[in-house]
């Protein structure tokens, strides 16, 4: 999923301080599953907002909260066409993926993040998510054990591990697992040592971001 | 045993301390409430083992959140007792009175507009 982490409500306050009335939405998946931005951090937020519009003063001010089952995909987005006009700002704790496009769906209605979104990754147990993928493009985990050298190794190093690794850790932080580390025990668990030992093809980086920003395109499944 | 406490408290009877949300503590605030004190039981004798540690996290958080926006975070409070310290509970709710009577009614009182 995608992990992504609340934003002070300081911040979200400058954003909205000047409106009269403003939609917090909120998206029902990745962002709900890391506690940062589901219905019910939507409430927190919608909530605080009203209050400290109130204790300023401004009796006017009027905050809704609205939850979409995903902002990423269009028909989800349209749920909320009919409403979105009488708002002056609608504050997205969706992923920035969310966010943008909400903002692309509904141009002239300023949108401003709720979160901060910080990589894709899993929960490793209630209040904890580290990052396993960065979206390279050329998946290369069949020959890594099934752990990302790209994503977990800090110097993104393909013959690893380096000279900073010690007693399975990073030397960037005695408490971040080597991944090359990692690598080796599972490709000793699964007996495939010898994908240790193999030598790869330069990897094609064409597909990570240094090219620019991505698409996917699948003919086969368009109509 | 005859006690009495302040009458200005309304309780609300919850199963676990844990079951109150950070979003119902806010709601009380937003809906007027001058102050809101959450009492669980005993740290390390939740029935269901961590409700009540959960209920003072959440609590703190409301806290943080009210300072953030201005208002007093003592408004939000957590107490733990043991159900049958009813004398504690007498000595709770009257010290609870008197910190929010120090801070005065809550700003907000009928300002908020309500949700669509
Ligand atoms: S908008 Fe972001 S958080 Fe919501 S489902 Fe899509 S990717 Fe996940
Ligand atoms: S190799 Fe690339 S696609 Fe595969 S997990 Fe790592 S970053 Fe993600």
């Amino acid at each position: 999923m995608i992990v992504a982490d609340k934003k002070p409500v300081e911040e979200i306050i400058g954003y909205v301080r000047d409106c009269k009335k403003v939609l917090v939405l909120s998206c029902n998946e990745c962002v709900t599953v890391c506690e940062a931005g589901g219905k019910k951090e939507a409430g927190m937020l919608a909530s605080a907002l009203r209050m400290y519009f109130a204790n300023q003063g401004i009796a006017d001010a009027q905050v809704d909260e609205r939850t979409l089952e995903r902002q990423c995909d269009q028909e989800y987005l349209e749920e909320i066409r009919d409403i979105a006009d009488q708002y002056d700002a609608i504050v997205s704790v969706a992923c920035g993926v969310g966010v943008q496009f909400t903002a692309e769906k509904y141009h002239s209605i300023p949108v401003f993040p709720g979160v901060n979104t910080c990589f894709m990754g899993v929960t490793e147990h209630r209040g904890l998510w580290t990052e396993r993928c960065q979206g390279c493009g050329q998946c290369i985990l069949a020959y890594t054990g099934g752990i990302c050298p790209v994503a977990r190794c800090a110097k993104r190093l393909f013959n690893g591990p380096c000279g900073g690794s010690s007693n399975g850790k990073c030397e960037i932080n005695k408490d971040l697992d080597c991944a090359w580390q990692l690598i080796i025990d599972r490709l000793i668990a699964i007996d495939r040592l010898d994908l240790y030992e193999k030598l790869f093809d330069i990897k094609d980086w064409s597909t990570d971001r240094a090219g620019g920003p991505r698409k996917v395109e699948r003919e086969d499944v368009q109509i | 045993m005859r006690l009495t406490y302040p009458t200005s408290f309304r309780i609300v009877r919850v199963p676990c301390s844990g079951t109150v949300d950070v979003k119902h503590i806010l709601r009380a605030l937003e809906k007027g409430a001058d102050g809101v004190c959450v009492i669980g039981c005993m740290e390390g004798e939740c029935q269901y083992k961590t409700g009540n540690l959960r209920a003072r996290k959440r609590v703190e958080q409301v806290q943080r959140l009210l300072n953030a926006i201005g208002v007093d975070g003592e408004r939000a409070q957590m107490y733990n007792l043991s159900s049958s310290d009813g004398p504690l509970f007498a000595k709770y709710a009257e010290d609870m009175d008197e910190r929010i009577r120090k801070l005065g009614p809550n700003p907000m009182k009928h300002k908020t507009k309500p949700a669509a």
